[in-house]
């Protein structure tokens, strides 16, 4: 077979290689370039949960009861949907409080209380280690069975200094202190960790596949084959959803590992402390069950093949996967399925010691050696860098404690039982955990005796029997029950005996526990410090970014003392970076009175939180900060004034945005005003200058013919010019009061049924003599035959030649003029002429009165600049509409009126917004 | 004989002033408007530009610069309608001798130049 040399050399290897992935990703995060903030890393990470019991003790639960080893997988794939409820509420809790751990979790929701947080740690504990030390017992087997080639002869003769196993113990250890606790916080994220433990994941399950390949389509011709095989030596019990494996077995299975996926120390770890991102949920949520689908693919194949292999043969069902493969002398094969399972048990060593470490370190012994008043002021300038020694020595302790347990008592269970026991043991944090982010309600005392009573049962119920099955008590306690009283057997309380021990116990450890959760939380009050914790864990989605200042607190602290308490804990840097935060994010410089505010307390005991856990962290701050008892009344009191005065500031905020849009409005107004008197004063500087014009023509000749005696040609001539300026000027006034009838709606038109055509025609004919004096060749177009409309014929005629005197006037060589009916039932009458235009930009405001005088300041206007203003008034006033466009190479002034009765019964007169 | 040159758009003002001009001896050009102005005062060189300011093409303002620019010593007299205190503050900032706002007395606008070209 394979030498014990090669097999710890590829041992060593695989660590040598763990430890180069954990140290390239960590020097490689710290340049900036993190490996590990990826969701696919994050779900393989995930995949702790597969230790070396799904490895190797899912087989052999599938060769001994059939198909019920997937309710361990079913579980956590069904809830995995609910993490997006759950895992996101208890990640945003932890990052925000800080929380270590998920004994510091507890601690922390039921008022940082220390008790709470010991007693869950030192039932992890209790749950944990012999689970730790079957990862060790199923590596070390796993390196008999690859060396000797035979069913494994464990041999506790030898001294432990010359067991592989203890050596084993010892890397992970190292390793684990490594990449576990480089950091004094233990918030602080492990890149390397948990590269190196998402490596595993895929080592494990690659190894898994390739033997499961191996056993389905090169021992037996695919599952078809293995599945008759099996049939013929009468092994279809095991297909089937009978006995041991009733539904009532499925649906507790089930939950249980539900409860396992969500609060196992080493998931909690790693789906909350080590998660960099929220949104890597997201991913996990499907990835993780895919994951689980993969490596339980060839469990069945597998654990059929080996009972249909060694049917004769004495094999523990838990070595199949190794066995198999060597029965078919595949060395290679077997080497690499030796070290999947060896990254498996090695995975779920360093997570879950990692996670005990910071347990023990903040929930038990800080708190432990701070109770003591002496201990507390002689450790409170030093217990920093002792925080990180202590989390070491743990870590040895125990592992060493596992490795103890191993030699000791672990021969004696199979890998399945001991993990389901310490499933059971994990799933009484539930009801403390669930009801503590979803119920205000739920209290310190009722998570206190819940967990407590529960684990009691748990110990009666499951672990008792292994003491007895390990000879130290008394057989007949499971037999005649407990000082006899047949209700208490361990196997069967209250006579309940249809189920297995695994779900017997979990339903009575669980059920008890959460009877008394919910009725002592019911019955008790809590106190001012634990509602507020219950308020910011149930509702942190609300308070996450006003954390601080949300706690209710009353007190005072020096500022320098906490300074000082901090700079001991996470040293002088971290201290101002982390002052320095404090001041960006809440936007206000301290005080200048050197006290700190109770919001700054808070951040203060948050980040210490992070060090040594929230309880310790709250008797340290308590040891700067003179603080005093605040009542329930009060805290109440404040949340309430917090409400009322959310309230307020909720109508403030509306009344301050009507206020806005009122002044917005008056703006608006104002606005308007002032355009409108500001086109009345241009409107009368205009007006004024252009009678200025005539005007000075007029008093320039008038003095002339006074002062000079002139000839009597002259003098004609002068007073004929005189007498030009003054019709000018006449006429001038006229528009001016003209437009301003219109303007103000005091207008009339003098409406009469009129001929169309005649009318146009009269215009044209005025225009003729002009035309010919320039030079300008006109054309008339009328499609109008016999059309009579009601309208103004003085003003529509005042329009036409408007039109065709300006066209006149920027005409190179011809005018022309149309008149028809469009199809929309409106008189259309067009004039055009062949001059350069109106430039797009102006031709909003051409209609606009001395729009050119208001355009170019200095540049003299042709014409009155009131002609086309009128005329746009006249049509508007006929319910008729004016504009301008260029046709081809003309410019194109266009007017509509309508023709229908009706409207032109009803002319409207528009009021004028001007 | 002094030369003189008139610029207004407004044909019977320049009428006026050019009868007013010649009688007093000078020498008369007359443009309508500025761009016209600025040939003749390249071509003949007046030594006096009665200038209007609204004008097509090139206003008075423009031409003022043009002459302040290029013939320093050709006196200037704004002749507008622009009777606002700012527009007397523009054209006597452009450089111009005089601003006389229309309408205006003939005498006073003879004494004037007559003085102005002594």
């Amino acid at each position: 077979m394979l030498s014990k040399g090669l097999i710890i050399a590829f041992t060593f290897g695989y660590l040598a290689l763990l430890f180069a992935i954990a140290f390239f990703s960590e020097q490689s995060a710290k340049k900036g370039k993190s490996y590990a903030t990826n969701p696919y890393i994050y779900a393989l990470s995930l995949a702790v949960y597969c230790t070396a019991w799904t490895y190797y003790g899912s087989v052999g639960r599938a060769a001994t009861n059939g198909l019920e080893f997937l309710t361990i997988y079913i579980g956590p794939s069904l809830i995995a949907p609910l993490w997006w409820v759950i895992m996101r509420k208890i990640i945003r809790i932890s990052k925000v409080q800080r929380i270590s751990s998920i004994a510091d979790f507890i601690s922390s929701r039921y008022g940082k209380n220390i008790t709470l947080g010991g007693v869950v740690t030192l039932f992890c504990l209790i749950g944990i280690i012999p689970y730790t030390s079957i990862q060790i017992k199923a590596v070390a087997t796993s390196f008999d069975i690859l060396q000797y080639a035979a069913p494994p002869i464990q041999n506790f003769q030898v001294p432990f200094y010359q067991d592989t196993a203890f050596y084993l113990a010892l890397g992970l250890a190292f390793f684990t202190v490594l990449f576990g606790t480089r950091d004094a916080e233990a918030t602080a994220k492990h890149e390397g960790m948990v590269m190196a433990i998402a490596f595993e994941s895929l080592f494990k399950l690659l190894a898994f596949l390739v033997v499961g390949v191996f056993v389905t389509y090169f021992v037996y011709d695919g599952f078809k084959d293995i599945f008759d095989q099996a049939s013929l030596r009468n092994l279809d019990h095991l297909f089937t959803l009978q006995g041991d494996n009733g539904p009532s077995e499925w649906f507790w299975m089930s939950m249980l590992s539900m409860m396992a996926i969500l609060f196992l120390p080493r998931q909690f770890q790693m789906a909350v402390m080590e998660n960099s991102d929220e949104k890597h949920l997201d991913k996990a949520i499907w990835l993780f069950p895919v994951y689980l689908l993969l490596i339980n693919v060839f469990v069945f194949p597998i654990a059929l093949g080996g009972l249909v292999h060694f049917s004769d043969a004495n094999v523990d069902a838990d070595t199949y996967v190794l066995a198999l493969p060597i029965a078919y002398n595949q060395n290679w094969l077997a080497i690499f399925v030796y070290l999947g399972g060896f990254s498996a048990a090695t995975s779920m060593i360093i997570v879950s010691t990692i996670s005990l470490s910071n347990m023990v370190s903040n929930n038990l012994i800080i708190p432990v050696l701070l109770l003591n008043e002496k201990l507390k002021s002689r450790l409170q300038n030093e217990l920093g860098e002792k925080v990180i020694w202590i989390r070491r020595t743990t870590i040895f302790l125990i592992i060493l404690f596992a490795y103890i347990y191993y030699r000791e008592v672990s021969e004696k269970f199979s890998l399945v039982s001991i993990g389901l026991i310490s499933f059971v043991a994990i799933a009484q944090f539930t009801p403390a955990i669930l009801g503590g982010i979803f119920w205000k309600n739920g209290a310190r005392l009722g998570a206190l005796w819940g967990i407590v009573a529960g684990f009691g049962v748990w110990f009666f119920t499951l672990v008792v029997p292994t003491i007895v099955t390990a000879g130290y008590l008394p057989e007949s306690l499971m037999t005649e029950g407990l000082f006899g009283i047949s209700v208490l057997k361990p196997y069967s309380l209250f006579g309940m005996e249809n189920m297995s021990y695994v779900t017997h116990g979990l339903f009575f450890s669980l059920s008890l526990n959460v009877l008394l959760y919910v009725l002592i939380s019911l019955f008790t009050e809590q106190t001012s410090k634990e509602h507020n914790q219950a308020l910011v864990f149930v509702d942190i989605f609300k308070y996450s970014t006003t954390l601080d200042s949300s706690i209710i607190w009353k007190g005072q602290a020096y500022l320098p003392d906490l300074k000082a308490l901090l700079h001991n804990f996470i040293g002088e840097e971290k201290t101002e970076s982390v002052f320095q935060q404090y001041i960006k994010q809440s936007e206000k410089p301290f005080n200048q009175s050197n006290y700190a505010d109770p919001e700054l307390v808070n951040y203060c005991e948050r980040i210490l939180s992070g060090v040594i856990g929230s309880a310790s962290a709250r008797i340290m701050v308590g040891s700067v900060v003179k603080e005093e008892e605040i009542s329930m009344e009060e805290v109440l009191g404040i949340l309430r004034e917090t409400q009322e005065l959310k309230f307020l500031n909720l109508q403030f905020k509306q009344k301050s945005k009507e206020l806005k849009k009122a002044s917005e409005k008056l703006r608006e107004m104002n606005e308007t005003l002032r355009l409108n008197d500001m086109l009345k004063d241009e409107f009368i500087s205009t007006v004024t200058h252009e009678m200025k014009t005539p005007i000075t023509s007029i008093r320039a000749f008038s003095e002339i013919l006074l002062d000079e005696d002139l000839p009597e040609k002259d003098k004609k001539r002068f007073l004929n010019i005189i007498i030009e300026e003054t019709k000018r000027m006449s006429r001038l006034i006229d528009q001016v009061l003209d437009l301003e009838r219109f303007d103000s709606g005091r207008q009339k038109l003098n409406l009469e049924n009129t001929d169309v055509k005649i009318l146009i025609l009269q215009a044209a004919d005025s225009m003729l003599q002009v035309f010919k004096e320039k030079g300008l060749k006109f054309y008339i177009q009328l499609d109008i035959d016999e059309l009579a409309l009601t309208l103004d014929e003085d003003r529509i005629k005042q329009v036409v030649l408007n039109l065709l005197s300006n066209a006149s006037k920027f005409a190179k060589s011809k005018v022309v003029l149309e008149a028809k009916l469009s199809e929309e039932k409106q008189l259309l009458v067009r004039v055009k002429d062949d001059g350069k235009g109106v430039p797009e930009e102006e031709t909003p405001f051409i209609f606009d009165k001395f729009f050119q005088a208001k355009n170019q300041t200095s540049k003299k206007p042709i014409g009155s600049g009131l002609g086309l203003a009128i005329s746009k008034k006249i049509i508007e006033y006929h319910g008729g509409n004016i504009h301008v466009e260029r046709k081809g190479n003309m410019t194109c002034f266009e007017f509509s009126l309508p023709i229908n009765e009706d409207v032109q019964n009803k002319i409207t007169y528009p009021i004028d917004h001007d | 004989m002094i030369k003189i040159l008139l610029v207004d758009d407004e044909p019977n003002i320049l009428l006026s002033l050019e009868f007013l001009f010649k009688k007093e001896g000078y020498r008369v050009f007359i443009a309508r408007d500025g761009e016209e102005a600025l040939g003749i005062i390249e071509k003949n060189e007046p030594e006096l530009v009665i200038l209007d300011i609204m004008m097509p093409k090139v206003d008075g303002y423009e031409v003022c610069r043009h002459l302040k620019k290029n013939h320093e010593g050709t006196k200037v007299i704004f002749l507008t309608a622009k009777s606002k205190e700012q527009d007397v503050q523009i054209g006597l900032g452009l450089g111009a001798d005089l601003y006389l706002t229309k309408p205006f007395s003939t005498k006073e606008l003879v004494n004037k130049v007559r003085l102005l070209m002594n």
